[in-house]
């Protein structure tokens, strides 16, 4: 069966082993280079482990117990929401939670973490101040915000602590004269939630910064969903993705807000997001 | 028809059967997602004492989903064997399942009746058996199959290589065969999830394994898990293609979410028939399944996860596969939660697999955000292993850096060896004697790689590549 049906983002990656012995004896006083050291530059899968009679050794049981993990703590860290808050500096950010009441019913029901806590819908449109309130310029809204950035948890709260606020710098600075709406850090949160969000604040756009499933050794990978004109029922079809942020392995800063504004001035353009709108659309310039 | 139950002062009343079986259901997150589980315990068992009681015949007249409107419906009343069904046709579920118990039900006792059960009437009699009675039946049922190696025979457990890269790169999944080849792995398939779905990345992994294959001369089959078009557009190719892949599930509209008919599977099978390179058998389908698939796309039409898992299997029956596989923990803990869950879900699937008459087989696995671990894959292996499982998946170190979750290890396939007896096919045992890869004491033996038979294998990557 390819591709896990969950839309908290696909994990991706994996550690390189802890090898086995790095050498083999031959003859007293002579040794030569283990195989495997060179089978294991063309693959990060555990091969080549060695046996203790019929189980894995000691080192590379406990390396596997180790990752695994690492992963599942991944899943169930609490974002903290007052560290972002400080990492925004400048931007005013506000908390919201789905309808998912904790991280087990999050897990189990996909269904509630896409759609907002009672009340929360409210208190983002009353908190959101909307541009021609303040008389900013907008580039493309003729009302509310051009663009709204959700920062959910997903299924890895590390991902979004470690990377998103320097995600979302990235970004604003690579698009100039857009308006961006508070920040809104979205907790038991799914991809989906960005459209009630999105809606609520009314933007244009709302690009959801989310932890993704944590795969054995990459825990901290963050995926971009962008979508224009977010309301609740939009199809993921409806939606552009860039996933594996994560540097130094994934993908840079720098390199996910340039692809990201990229998208967003196409999809300006052509006044969609989603399938119709290509990956490798041409930049608009600055 | 309402069916109903009464417990203490209280009376249950389910609508219909489809309800009876969902309330009935062992607990899983994904039959509360989708709305059918039961409210508490004790309509659980109300609908299981509810369910003892329903005449087998009811579910030949029950609406699962319309037959009008669903070909896999129409597969399992078309071809449903009333004189197989004979025997049992007086019977409850309940009854059913004390049959199934009983001395006299022996594997050749089932194998005649399995024509005459429909998916539903499996589904409905392991909900009212406990994990040990799940193990006891199955292991009674032999279904063998065979294309170069013979799979499912007495005491012969397999294994699935499953050399995963996360690019496809063919040094990567050369140095994951030699591995799992040192351990005796491989022998029901060495099956290759692509990460890109394309007949080009599909055909040069087939040439690569081919290659290895018949260098080696191993009694195995080959497969590259791409979607069952890519597949047919490769063997217009003429790409060496053994088996043809593809994930299937109970209803006519989650198998459109896979892009599938059964027209499309049959045209499948007989295009890897016309191969013909199967020298043993000429079983060409191999199908992957699991619970949560329906429901995932939004095609489970009210029945419970398992039901509606069930009626995958009346898909794979109408093609004689080599192999099929739940991919038990693989959809994440929205379908089934923990390690009891998937534990429990496992042996439902390989029973009634077995049931059914199918090669039944098992992905022991899970991934990182349900509250499983490899303690609960050892527990569900080693439970497999007593019910007569036909194979398992098998990946370095359990741990998948393509599709990102843990399955079984190679390692695992020694621990089934030496804890229940367990051996590889026959023609794949005698190769694994003829390169000198098993002891005196019958076991594999541990031996450094450059000095390993199949070690020499290592020359061949930067021919793949």
């Amino acid at each position: 069966m390819s591709g896990a049906a969950d839309d908290a983002g696909a994990g991706a990656g994996a550690s390189a082993p802890a090898s086995a012995a790095s050498t083999e004896p031959t003859e007293p006083g002579l040794r030569v280079v283990d195989p495997w050291l060179e089978l294991r530059r063309f693959t990060p899968a555990r091969i080549g482990l060695g046996r203790a009679g019929d189980a894995l050794a000691t080192k590379d049981q406990l390396a596997l117990r180790l990752a695994h993990a690492q992963a599942r703590d991944a899943v169930h860290a609490a974002l903290d929401v007052d560290a972002i808050r400080g990492a925004l500096d400048g931007h005013e950010v506000l908390h919201v939670r789905s309808a998912a009441p904790d991280r087990a019913t999050y897990l189990q029901r996909p269904d509630l973490g896409r759609v907002l806590a009672e009340g929360e819908a409210a208190r983002l449109r009353s908190a959101a101040v909307p541009v021609e309130a303040k008389g900013g310029p907008a580039v493309g809204a003729t009302s509310g915000f051009d663009l709204a950035f959700v920062l959910a948890d997903g299924l890895s709260p590390v991902a979004v602590q470690e990377h998103a606020a320097s995600v979302l710098r990235a970004t604003v600075s690579a698009l100039p004269g857009w308006s961006v709406a508070p920040v809104v850090v979205a907790t038991q949160a799914r991809v989906a939630l960005g459209d009630p969000i999105g809606e609520a604040i009314g933007a244009r756009f709302v690009v959801v910064l989310v932890g993704e499933r944590p795969g054995l050794s990459a825990a901290d990978s963050l995926g971009l969903y962008l979508t224009y004109e977010p309301r609740t029922g939009r199809r993921d079809s409806e939606r552009n993705c860039i996933s594996n942020v994560r540097p130094p392995v994934g993908l840079s800063y720098e390199a996910a807000g340039h692809k990201l504004a990229t998208l967003l001035r196409e999809g300006l353009r052509l006044g969609l997001t989603g399938v119709g709108l290509k990956d490798e659309g041409p930049s608009l310039g600055a | 028809m309402a069916y109903s139950a009464t417990v203490g002062s209280v009376r249950h009343v389910f609508p219909d059967l489809k309800t009876v079986l969902a309330r009935a259901s062992p607990m899983r997150s994904g039959d509360v997602l989708a709305g059918v589980a039961a409210g508490s315990e004790q309509e659980r068992v109300a609908a299981q004492l509810a369910l003892a009681d329903v005449a087998l015949r009811d579910f030949l007249a029950a609406d699962f989903v319309p037959y009008e409107d669903d070909e896999v419906t129409r597969l399992i009343i078309d071809t449903h064997d009333a004189e197989a069904f004979a025997p049992v046709s007086h019977m409850t579920v309940g009854e059913l399942r004390d049959w199934l118990l009983s001395y006299d039900a022996d594997g050749t006792a089932i194998a005649a009746l399995s024509p005459g059960l429909t998916p539903e009437m499996a589904a409905a009699v392991s909900k009212l058996m406990r994990n040990r009675d799940l193990i006891q039946v199955a292991r009674r049922i032999r279904v063998m199959t065979a294309f170069r190696s013979t799979l499912g025979g007495e005491g012969v457990m397999s294994t699935r290589l499953q050399p995963n890269h996360p690019t496809d790169d063919p040094r990567g999944v050369v140095a994951s065969i030699i591995d799992g080849l040192m351990y005796g792995c491989g022998d029901a398939v060495i099956g290759i999830n692509p990460a890109t779905d394309s007949p080009v990345a599909t055909i040069a992994l087939l040439q690569m394994i081919d290659e290895i294959r018949e260098t080696y001369e191993i009694p195995t089959q080959s497969c590259v898990l791409s979607h069952v078009t890519t597949s047919i557009t490769c063997m217009e190719r003429g790409a060496p293609m053994d088996l043809v892949f593809q994930s299937i599930a109970g209803t006519q509209a989650a198998n459109a979410g896979f892009g599938i008919t059964l027209d499309l599977l049959a045209q499948a099978q007989e295009a890897a028939l016309s191969l013909k390179r199967g020298t043993v058998g000429d079983d060409v389908m191999y199908f992957e399944t699991g619970q949560g698939a329906a429901l995932s796309a939004g095609a489970h039409f009210g029945m419970d996860l398992q039901t509606v898992e069930t009626r995958a299997y009346a898909v794979a029956r109408a093609f004689k596969p080599l192999l099929v596989n739940t991919v038990v923990g693989f959809l994440g803990p929205e379908y089934l939660y923990d390690g009891k869950q998937i534990h429990r879900a496992g042996l439902e699937d390989h029973f009634c697999g077995k049931l059914l008459g199918l090669p039944m087989g098992c992905d022991v696995c899970y991934t990182n955000h349900a509250e499983a671990d490899q303690d609960d894959m050892d527990t569900l292996l080693t439970s497999l292993g007593a019910a007569g499982c036909t194979f398992f998946i098998t990946v370095p170190g359990s741990d998948d850096v393509m599709l990102g979750y843990q399955s079984a290890s190679y390692h695992d396939a020694l621990y089934v060896r030496e804890v229940l007896g367990t051996r590889p096919a026959p023609e794949f045992e005698a190769w694994m004697q003829r390169m000198g890869m098993v002891g005196v004491d019958g076991r594999v033996r541990e031996l450094p790689v450059a000095q390993h038979p199949v070690g020499a294998l290592a020359e061949l990557r930067e021919h793949a590549a």
